[in-house]
């Protein structure tokens, strides 16, 4: 569903309104569910555990519902982000959530400079050196400040264990 | 005067010199953060809350509240140098401080900033002084009951007070109930709502969600507009300065009023944002030259600044004596409280007596502090917007990641916070607001076995809830406080009826 304002195109307002509100309503549905399993009434020793939770949950359908009703029902015919708008926050989201997966097997900085590095060459545009100085600066300040200075150990990969850190 | 005694106890914890430094660490962290697009008062101090895991809880505070007292100082730099807010409750300051630069007088804009800032900041620490311990004194007696009421209190208010559509914030904020409830049940030790997840036994922490929701979803919202940025170019010298101080003394009423407002605002959680348009619109409306206001007024720069700094100030006095923040930053405050050890509320002032009266002192000279470098380092600080973002969105990316890895030292931590970030973005988008959501998670437990020792005590009755003159005072506040935006409606319709 995709409506037309003016030269600005992109996905309705409206429509990402409406999922949303869907979106929270279900998830106040599995708090419900979850309470539910958990006992919402009364034990030996009091309200059990899925007590206040199930209220909670309810609350959550409630206000769903009645931000569901006021989404369908204004409507201004505005678009929520034009397509080129999106496409910049993709653009970012994407390699972030790559970054972000890879973290677990190659460790914290190598995963950074390749993320740096990616960031500032291909969003940026910067020249190599520029790019490789940042990227490859960041993750050593980021040792010497926290696994040196404060002593917080950050997840490592091969790469680390190779160079023996 | 034991007040006084334990105060001057504080001066001479902060001014020990390993503290000292952790100050201006501090503020200068927190005005680099405050300038920053995508990191804020409270991910800026939640990424580099780990990094204050192995300090004293007192050292700890004092840097950690020094980067908020810095973020706060930070954000009217952006915004009268740039026109960008470098954090919402700026937004204000933009209005008339834009102009200000425009007309060639930047540097009476942020000196007029700056001096409001720290105006509305020491009137604010002045009265958690006299007031915070007086108001622990008084919740030392709450049972569960009262307790509750005011957690209920403090949500209320943020129903009845928010600019966003009240149930789109009911809404967020069950969720962060909800959020909260995950894990172990704190009273009966059985699990819940963990789906059989085992990484969500211990819950989610809200560190990650503010991380995501602030930093990461922050930096989505940015990305929106683009990486384009235009640079400007700010210094402020003696002359200025001086100038500027002998013209303000005038403006004492609107200062006096944006004080006032700015403390009553952060209390209540509504925050600095809304003390800051509040405090605007007002000295719009009462000022002489009101019809100059949005033209570069320098009143209509100091009443949103005093009033914003003196609301972010005020929300702590909440969290310190009654262990209710009265701001997201002021709740991962609190949150660092419970990671160091130490139990938020009005058993503090009895048993942490240095490290509550060393905070407290260390807001006087963290806010001194922070007006120096401000003022003498305003340059640097506008250098550091003319780095492109297409150089800080990935360093700050980064730091959020390694902020929430460091929580609990776990990947998922940070698969967690991404998943947080977009749905900031798409809250953010659809007009949620962020603030109570990150409170409920943060207060969820607590006020859930608040709720539950209370109903334990009258056997299921809620009637509990008005069993005594107190409690029933703060409940009815609470429901006031609920209704406020419909009781506001239905007075201006029996006005217009009326007339």
């Amino acid at each position: 569903m995709t409506e037309r304002s003016g030269s600005e195109s992109g996905p309705a307002h409206k429509t990402l309104e409406f999922g949303m509100a869907l979106l929270i309503g279900a998830f106040g549905l599995v708090v419900i569910f979850g309470s539910v399993k958990a006992g919402i009434n009364w034990g030996a020793e009091g309200p059990r555990a899925g007590f206040f939770p199930f209220y909670v949950g309810a609350a959550i359908v409630g206000a769903s519902a009645i931000n569901l009703w006021n989404a369908q029902r204004d409507d201004d015919g505005r678009v929520f982000a034009d397509w080129g708008q999106l496409r910049q926050v993709m653009s970012v989201l994407v390699p972030t959530a790559i970054y972000v997966a890879s973290m677990p097997f190659v460790g914290l900085y190598v995963a950074s400079t390749v993320f740096i590095a990616w960031f500032m060459r291909w969003l940026g545009g910067y020249r190599w050196l520029t790019t490789i100085a940042v990227a490859v600066g960041m993750p050593v300040v980021t040792y010497l400040v926290f696994e040196r200075w404060f002593l917080v150990p950050l997840p490592k990969g091969p790469f680390e264990e190779w160079l023996g850190l | 005067m034991e007040e006084l005694a334990n105060l001057f106890h504080g001066f001479a914890v902060a001014l020990q010199p390993y503290n000292i430094m952790l100050m201006i660490v501090g503020i200068t962290l927190g005005v680099i953060i405050g300038v920053l697009p995508g990191l804020g008062g409270a991910n800026g101090v939640a990424i580099l809350l780990p990094l204050t895991f192995s300090m004293p809880p007192t050292s700890a505070i004092i840097m950690l509240s020094c980067i908020y007292w810095g973020a706060l100082f930070g954000g009217a730099i952006t915004s009268i140098l740039f026109n960008i807010p470098g954090e919402p409750w700026s937004v204000a300051t933009t209005f008339d401080g834009y102009p200000m630069a425009q007309q060639g007088k930047p540097g009476e804009a942020l000196t007029a900033a700056f001096t409001s800032s720290f105006v509305g900041a020491l009137f604010a620490v002045i009265m958690i002084t006299l007031v915070a311990p007086l108001v622990a004194g008084f919740a030392l007696r709450f049972g569960p009951a009262e307790k509750f009421a005011v957690y209920f209190l403090a949500f209320c208010s943020f129903v009845g007070l928010s600019k966003e559509p009240p149930f789109k914030t009911i809404a967020a904020m069950m969720m962060g109930f909800a959020l909260a409830a995950v894990g172990l049940d704190s009273i009966t030790g059985q699990l819940r709502l963990t789906f059989g997840v085992t990484e969500l036994l211990n819950g989610f922490d809200f560190l990650i969600a503010v991380i995501g929701l602030f930093g990461i979803g922050e930096i989505l919202l940015t990305m929106e507009e683009g990486l384009a940025f235009r640079g400007g170019n700010a210094s402020i010298n003696l002359r200025v300065v001086l100038q500027t101080w002998r013209e303000l003394p005038a403006y004492w009423m609107t200062s006096l009023r944006s004080c006032l407002i700015g403390c009553w605002m952060g209390v209540t959680p509504a925050g600095a944002t809304p003390a800051s348009f509040m405090s605007y619109g007002i000295a719009k409306r009462l000022s002489r030259r009101g019809n100059n206001f949005g033209k570069g007024e320098i009143e209509g720069v100091i009443a949103p600044e005093t009033a914003a700094h003196a609301a972010g100030t005020a929300a702590l006095l909440p969290m310190l004596s009654l262990g209710v923040p009265g701001s997201p930053t002021a709740a991962v405050l609190l949150g660092g409280l419970l990671i160091w050890g130490l139990q938020p509320g009005p058993m503090l002032f009895v048993e942490q007596k240095e490290f509550v009266w060393g905070l407290i002192a260390s807001m006087y000279l963290g806010n001194l502090a922070g007006l120096i470098v401000v003022l003498t380092c305003v340059p640097i600080f506008a250098a550091i917007l003319r780095v492109p973002f297409s150089i800080i969105a990935p360093l700050i990316l980064v730091l959020c990641a390694i902020g929430a890895y460091s929580v609990h030292n776990s990947t998922f931590d940070v698969m967690l916070m991404l998943v947080f970030g977009v749905l900031g973005y798409l809250l953010k988008k659809c007009n949620y607001p962020l603030a109570p959501l990150v409170l409920a998670i943060v207060l969820g437990d607590k006020a859930e076995e608040a709720f539950r020792q209370s109903l334990l005590g009258s056997q299921g009755s809620l009637g509990v809830f008005f069993s005594n003159g107190l409690v029933s005072t703060i409940m009815a506040l609470g429901l006031v406080a609920l209704f406020w935006s419909a009781i506001q409606d239905g007075y201006s319709r029996l006005r217009t009826s009326m007339a």
